[in-house]
């Protein structure tokens, strides 16, 4: 056990937990933070991938942006602050529901262990902002400028939606 | 480190996004489960980054989350459109079309 290998264990062990919480707990605000533990933790296995300007980017859109716009769509909805049942579907809806995730995990996990049961990521050269910068600005121009057209759309959209008339 | 630690961690979180996006009926609630769906692609877009030595990967991580925030911008403004309509956010209850 090498030490990125522990630091893995404790972070994916927290990950873990956050999400059960964030698609179970019978309370809208606590599952927006277990949201951002959840984020936290991805943005620290991007760290562990040595993908550090994707795991800062996570932090601010994600964190910082993100989880912001989701409390205020919460305050806005005038979610009931404490335990509130009508959050979940019926038994009847959540139970299928789990019997499908299970199933998908089954089949993602065993065919994950199939393909890639003995790769080991190994000497993985630390990329820097630079590096992804270039390719951004050389191989991937052509996405980027439609990123920002779908941007601009969306924040024209979400206006036009929200807008009281 | 093995590749598929990583794998395994972003199907996990995909599978509890399914659930959630199934099992909730609050629409904020739902669009949250939406959220890790996109963050457990991310996670192995990064990881795949890692594993061929190729930036592309976290080029295209970026990009799902430049998409993530533009998706929760116009889904959060349709769930506030949705609740001054009908003062209610509960998924279930939006059956006008259903014949």
């Amino acid at each position: 056990m090498t030490v990125p290998d522990v630091a893995f264990g404790i972070i994916a062990a927290a990950m873990v937990l956050a999400t059960i919480g964030v698609v179970t707990v019978r309370n809208v605000v606590h599952a927006a933070l277990y949201l951002v533990i959840v984020l936290a933790g991805v943005a620290a296995q991007y760290i562990l991938l040595t993908a550090e300007f994707v795991a800062w980017v996570q932090v601010l859109i994600y964190i910082g942006a993100i989880i912001v716009l989701f409390l205020f769509g919460i305050m806005l909805t005038r979610a009931p602050m404490s335990n509130d049942p009508d959050l979940d579907n019926p038994p009847g809806v959540r139970l299928p529901a789990l019997v499908v995730a299970i199933f998908l995990l089954g089949v993602l996990a065993s065919l994950l262990g199939d393909a890639f049961g003995k790769t080991e990521l190994e000497g993985i050269t630390p990329t820097t902002t630079a590096t992804v910068g270039d390719a951004i600005f050389q191989n991937y121009v052509i996405p980027f400028e439609v990123v920002s057209m779908l941007l601009l759309a969306a924040l024209i959209g979400a206006v036009v939606i929200a807008k009281r008339d | 480190m093995m590749l598929n630690q990583f794998l395994f961690l972003g199907a996990f979180l995909f599978c509890a996004g399914v659930y959630g996006v199934v099992a909730r009926r609050n629409g904020v609630l739902v669009l949250m489960s939406v959220e890790l769906m996109l963050n457990a692609v991310s996670l192995n877009f990064v990881a795949f980054s890692a594993h061929l030595n190729d930036v592309a990967g976290q080029v295209f991580a970026l990009f799902v989350i430049a998409i993530a925030a533009a998706e929760v911008g116009v889904g959060l403004a349709i769930v506030l459109l949705i609740y001054r309509n009908r003062v209610s956010i509960n998924l279930d209850e939006l059956d006008t079309l259903k014949g």
